[in-house]
C-alpha cells in the first residue's frame, strides 16, 4: 500500500516505512542506541529528499529518546546538572550546524558533507568499539585479567571554571562538556542523527563519568537538541514530514520492545562487537558511493534560487 | 468549373477548416494519502465545417506541462580521490512534469520552425541561458534522463491514436511524485507540419483533505507545525514507554 508523503512530496509503500522503522527500533534496542545514523542514510536509500530525511529524523529521535530517558529518570540515572551544561552547548552547536547546511545547500555541498560526516565518524566510532570489545572478549577468556583503570587525570581536569556534577562523582570545568556538546549539536544538525554514538564515548573516556549515569544524561541532552533541530528546521527549510515521521515511530516502537529483550539474552562484548560491526557496515557502503565512479553523474537540485 | 467552385468555396470559408473538440477523463487530479499516481485520458474530435480539399497529413500532438521551476543540474567529478559535486548549471524554466504525445514521430508532423516558436518538443520546453560550462548540452540531456526515470518526463510517439482522421484518444500516466499546481494541457492540429489548431485547457493538481492540511500548516504557521510534530513525538514516547512498563509487568 502506497502513501503520498505531503512534504516530502513522494509516494513510498506503507510497510517498507514501518518495516525500516521496525529494524532501526529492533536495533537500537538491542544495543541502546537512537539509531538515527542508521535510518537517515537508509532514508536516503529509499529516496526520500536528503533535507526531508534529515529533519524528520531529528523529530523521530526526539519520541524515541524521551522514551528512553524516562525509564533512566525512574532508575535516577540522569545526571541534569551535567546534561543541562552538555545541552547548553547542543543548543550553540545546532545553531551553528543549521547555518553551515544551509549555507552548503546553497553551494550543492550539502550530501558530500553528510556523507563525509557519516563516513568519518562512523569509521572512527566503529574501529574504537571494535578494538575495544574485541580486546574485553580476549580478557574475560583469560581469567584474572584485571579491567584496565578508567579514571586518569589528564588535561581535562586542569581547565578552569570547575563545577561540581554530583549525580556524576565529578568535579571538572564546564569547557570540555561544552564542547563536546557543541560538537554533538552539529552533527545533529547536519547529520540528522541524536549523537549518542559519539556523545556516550566522549562522556566515558573525555569526562570520565560513570556508565552508568551516561546513557540516561545523553538521552536528556538529546531530547533537547534534536527537539530544538527540528523547530530550526520546520521553520526555516519546511522539511518535517509528520506523516513519515509517525509511520517510522510506530515501526520503532514495535521494534525497540524486541530488541531489548533480545539484547537483554545477548552478552555485553558480544553485543558491543556486532553494533561496531554495522556501524562499520553502513560506514563502507557510503565510503564506497564516494570512491566509486556514480552511475549517473548528474543530479538535481532546487538550488539556485534557495 | 468544378475548380473554380472549390477555390470559392475555399475562400468562403473561416479561417478553420478543421477545430478541435476536447473531453478529459477528469477535470482536477486530488493528490490524496493514498494517491498512487493517475492515467490522464485525453480524447476529442476534429470538427470540420466540410470534407477536407487538401488531405495533407494529420498530425495531433497533446502535450501535458506541469508548473515552472528553475533547477540546479550538477555534475559530480573526481576531486582528490573522491566523487564530488563540481560545475553546475541553472535551467531557468523546466517544467516539473512534461509528457508529450504524437500520432507520429513529432518531426514527421511538425517544421523545426514550429517546434522553436512553440515549445513543443522535450528540448525545446527546457529553457537554460547563461550557462557558463563548456556543455551545457550534456546538462539538460541529463535533466531530461534523470526526470525521464521518474516518470515525470516522457516522449510518447505514436502515443495518440487517430481513427477515421476524426476522433483521437491519448492516456498520458501520472506519476505520484506530482508537484502541485496548474498543469496545462494543450492540443495541436497539424496539416502538412503547419499548426492549423490549438485547444488549451487546465487540469489542476492538488493536495486534498490531511495532505493539504498538512501542508499548508507546515508552509504557512512552521512554528505551530513543528511544535505540533513535537508534541506528537513526545506523546508517543510516552505512550511507548508506559505501554512498555505495563507489558513489563
Amino acid at each position: 500500500m502506497q502513501i503520498y508523503l505531503p512534504i516530502a512530496e513522494v509516494s513510498v509503500n506503507i510497510f517498507l516505512l514501518l518495516g525500516l522503522g521496525g529494524i532501526v527500533g529492533v536495533l537500537s534496542g538491542m544495543f541502546g542506541v537512537g539509531g538515527g545514523f542508521l535510518m537517515t542514510p537508509l532514508l536516503f536509500f529509499i529516496g526520500i529528499p536528503p533535507a526531508v530525511a534529515v529533519a524528520t529524523e531529528a523529530n523521530q529521535i526526539v519520541a524515541s529518546s524521551f522514551s528512553g530517558v524516562l525509564a533512566h529518570l525512574k532508575r535516577k540515572t540522569v545526571d541534569l546538572r551535567m546534561g543541562t551544561v552538555l545541552l547548553i552547548g547542543g543548543l550553540i552547536g545546532s545553531g551553528l550546524g543549521i547555518t553551515l547546511f544551509n549555507y552548503l545547500k546553497a553551494l550543492g555541498q550539502v550530501e558530500l558533507l553528510v556523507q563525509l560526516c557519516y563516513v568519518v565518524f562512523l569509521g572512527m566510532i566503529g574501529s574504537m568499539m571494535f578494538i575495544e570489545s574485541l580486546n574485553a572478549i580476549r580478557r574475560s577468556s583469560k581469567p584474572g585479567g584485571s579491567a584496565p583503570k578508567r579514571r586518569k587525570h589528564n588535561w581535562v581536569h586542569n581547565l578552569p571554571f570547575k563545577m561540581k556534577f554530583r549525580v556524576s562523582g565529578l568535579y571538572i570545568s564546564v569547557i570540555p562538556p561544552l564542547m563536546v556538546g557543541v560538537l554533538v549539536g552539529i552533527l545533529a544538525a547536519i547529520m540528522g542523527v541524536g549523537g549518542g554514538f559519539i556523545m556516550v564515548p566522549a562522556m566515558i573516556y573525555l569526562l570520565g563519568m560513570p556508565t552508568k549515569v551516561v546513557v540516561g544524561t545523553s538521552l536528556f541532552q538529546i531530547i533537547f537538541v534534536t527537539a530544538f533541530t527540528t523547530m530550526l528546521h520546520a521553520t526555516t527549510n519546511f522539511t518535517v514530514d509528520v506523516v513519515l515521521a509517525v509511520l517510522l515511530l510506530v515501526g520503532g516502537v514495535i521494534g525497540a520492545q524486541i530488541g531489548t529483550r533480545i539484547g537483554v539474552k545477548m552478552k555485553a562484548e558480544q553485543l558491543r562487537i556486532w553494533l561496531a560491526i554495522m556501524v562499520l557496515a553502513v560506514c563502507g557502503k557510503l565510503a564506497f558511493d564516494l570512491l566509486v565512479m556514480p552511475a549517473e553523474l548528474y543530479s538535481l537540485g532546487t538550488g539556485g534560487h534557495p | 468549373m468544378i475548380r473554380l467552385v472549390a477555390l470559392l468555396l475555399l475562400l468562403a470559408s473561416p479561417a478553420k477548416a478543421e477545430e478541435i473538440v476536447l473531453g478529459l477523463s477528469q477535470d482536477e487530479v486530488a493528490i490524496t494519502a493514498t494517491f498512487e499516481g493517475s492515467d490522464i485520458l485525453i480524447f476529442g474530435a476534429i470538427k470540420r465545417d466540410r470534407p477536407v480539399e487538401v488531405p495533407g497529413d494529420l498530425g495531433v500532438i497533446v502535450t501535458i506541462a506541469g508548473p515552472d521551476e528553475s533547477v540546479t543540474v550538477r555534475k559530480k567529478d573526481r576531486r582528490f580521490g573522491i566523487w564530488v559535486n563540481t560545475d553546475s548549471v541553472d535551467v531557468d524554466v523546466a517544467p516539473t512534469f512534461y509528457a508529450v504525445a504524437t500520432n507520429r514521430p513529432l518531426e514527421e508532423i511538425l517544421t523545426p520552425a514550429e517546434d522553436l516558436n512553440t515549445r513543443i518538443s522535450m528540448q525545446r520546453a527546457i529553457r537554460s541561458v547563461g550557462a557558463t560550462v563548456d556543455d551545457p548540452q550534456n546538462f539538460t540531456e541529463a535533466l531530461i534522463r534523470i526526470r525521464g526515470a521518474q516518470g515525470l518526463y516522457q516522449t510518447i510517439p505514436e502515443g495518440v491514436s487517430v481513427a477515421e482522421e476524426a476522433l483521437f484518444r491519448v492516456l498520458i500516466p501520472l506519476p505520484a511524485n506530482l508537484t502541485e499546481g496548474d498543469y496545462v494541457a494543450e492540443i495541436y492540429l497539424t496539416r502538412d507540419k503547419q499548426i492549423i489548431d490549438l485547444y488549451t485547457t487546465t487540469i489542476p493538481v492538488k493536495k486534498v483533505g490531511l495532505e493539504r492540511w498538512l501542508y499548508n500548516l507546515a508552509h504557512e504557521n512552521p512554528f505551530l507545525y513543528g511544535l505540533m510534530s513535537l508534541s506528537i513525538a513526545i506523546a508517543a514516547g510516552w505512550g511507548a514507554s508506559a505501554a512498555f512498563s505495563a507489558f513489563r509487568r
